[in-house]
């Protein structure tokens, strides 16, 4: 009888080893609601975009298995620091305030910030043009840490998600958002959009970072230097290009 | 646990408790008012009205309260591009709040299952009662004020507090438009402090605490109104 409850206990750390070793797939987290052209899901309910095609060639370019999680973009550090994901790709900025809890590759591509607003509405970049009006932001990003820095003059609604703001600034319950270039781009592209311009570039690199960077968790060092030296390697392979190609007239990296 | 948060989200969570409390109470006022007449008719007739009730309460109660939230908020606001002159009207800065469209959708909730809960009061009322105000000479009206309508919420007053507590627990669902209740502030901690846990806790604590307070006003209320004996008559 002992003998046997011997063979199990050994059978049993034989096989949790083996499903330790074997688990070697990285989870990648990304926000769980649309943001093309970055990430979004196609009718038939898989994952496309440019950020998924570069997700997927860094882990190739590391020569490691990947699955994709999405999660609400409001859990998602929460998630991260709770190993419930391995690295998020989900076009978040680098910032101080995310790096007190979490630690980024280098950048891997960095886009404007711009204020967005009706064609016919007087306002611009310059943040004394929002004086009274509303501006939509979405919740945790660095657009919403801009509009709470630069826009104190105008009220500040924070969405959970990008597309809510944009449905409201298409009702016209808001007069304004501030979003990402290109993610707006799309909106701006769409029927809702058309009345719609960019008004501004805007530019504090306190707020908006150097870029965007893949976020993991601060004691996985060796993870990081993997990912670092992967976004080297389809920088220079042609891998990036051929990819961002698909989807911009434009390099994204940026300077 | 870390509640160094708490000193400088303290005045936020005020203001988030403040606008709950107006979320609860605008919608069970206006629900209520709206539920005694939903249940009378299903009761009392004319037929057209007692089958809009019911086509009401049916759905109201078959549907998600957040779908129907969203349907409001989002849905109606996706119709206004296409409305001639809205943004010019008087209308317009009532239109553009999250607030208004919060409370119309907590108010047509109450209306949809307290108008069920008034109807099963106004149900159980003994006939014999109601016959015997009328043989008093009352008129219509007056039994209903006098006999049928106190009698009617007496028998569903549980019921009735339940049905608070519940409604106070689905206005977190008014973050999700922008409104910012106790728990949008909670939600606002947890993303700028990224903890999840203290955040979370103080505000199911939040809730804890306003639940107890509407229990014991109804356990006040139902000892204030006389409870029904049976007697043989003096």
């Amino acid at each position: 009888m002992k003998s046997l409850f011997k063979l199990f206990a050994i059978a049993a750390v034989a096989v949790g080893l083996g499903a330790g070793s074997a688990s070697a797939q990285i989870k990648l987290g990304l926000d769980s609601s649309p943001y093309p052209p970055f990430a979004s899901k196609d009718a038939s309910g898989k994952q496309i975009g440019w950020e998924i095609e570069i997700g997927e060639a860094l882990c190739k370019a590391m020569g490691e298995e990947c699955v994709w999680t999405p999660i609400a973009w409001d859990g998602i550090i929460p998630a991260l620091v709770a190993k419930k994901l391995d690295a998020i790709v989900a076009s978040m900025s680098i910032t101080a305030e995310r790096q007190k809890t979490i630690a980024f590759s280098d950048k891997y591509y960095n886009t404007p910030a711009v204020i967005v607003a009706a064609k016919s509405s007087s306002i611009s970049g310059d943040p004394a043009s929002v004086k009274g009006k509303t501006i939509g932001v979405q919740v945790s990003t660095t657009h919403q840490n801009y509009a709470q820095k630069h826009l104190k003059d105008a009220t500040v609604k924070t969405y959970q998600a990008f597309d809510e703001h944009n449905a409201d600034l298409f009702a016209g319950r808001i007069d304004a958002v501030v979003g990402d270039a290109i993610a707006i781009k799309a909106f701006l592209d769409s029927a809702e959009g058309k009345g719609f311009e960019v008004k501004g570039e805007l530019t504090d690199v306190d707020v908006f970072g150097p870029g965007v960077g893949v976020g993991m968790r601060k004691e996985d060092t060796a993870l990081r230097d993997k990912f670092n030296a992967a976004i080297k390697k389809i920088r220079a392979d042609g891998t990036y290009d051929a990819i961002t190609k698909k989807y911009f007239d434009f390099d994204i990296y940026g300077g | 646990m870390d509640w160094s948060w708490l000193p400088e989200y303290g005045p936020k969570f005020i203001g988030g408790i403040w606008i709950t409390i107006q979320l609860m109470v605008y919608s069970l006022i206006m629900g209520m008012s709206l539920a005694v007449p939903i249940g009378l008719v299903q009761v009392a007739g004319p037929r057209v009205l007692s089958w809009l009730a019911l086509a009401f309460c049916t759905v109201i109660r078959g549907t998600p309260l957040l779908i129907q939230l969203w349907l409001i908020y989002y849905g109606i606001g996706s119709l206004f591009p296409y409305m001639e002159g809205i943004r010019e009207s008087w209308l317009w800065p009532i239109l553009r709040e999250a607030f208004p469209y919060a409370i119309f959708a907590f108010t047509i909730s109450v209306a949809g299952y307290a108008g069920e809960v008034m109807r099963a009061g106004f149900a159980g009322v003994p006939k014999g009662e109601l016959e015997a105000a009328r043989a008093m000479g009352m008129r219509p009206f007056t039994v209903l004020r006098r006999i049928w309508l106190p009698r009617a919420v007496q028998n569903v007053m549980p019921t009735l507090a339940n049905e608070c507590v519940f409604t106070l627990k689905s206005t977190p669902l008014a973050a999700t438009i922008t409104v910012f209740d106790v728990f949008g502030v909670g939600t606002m901690v947890r993303q700028e402090t990224y903890k999840i846990y203290e955040p979370l806790l103080f505000v199911a604590g939040i809730y804890i605490l306003m639940t107890g307070v509407i229990v014991l006003l109804f356990r006040w209320l139902e000892n204030r109104v006389p409870r029904p004996r049976v007697s043989s008559g003096a």
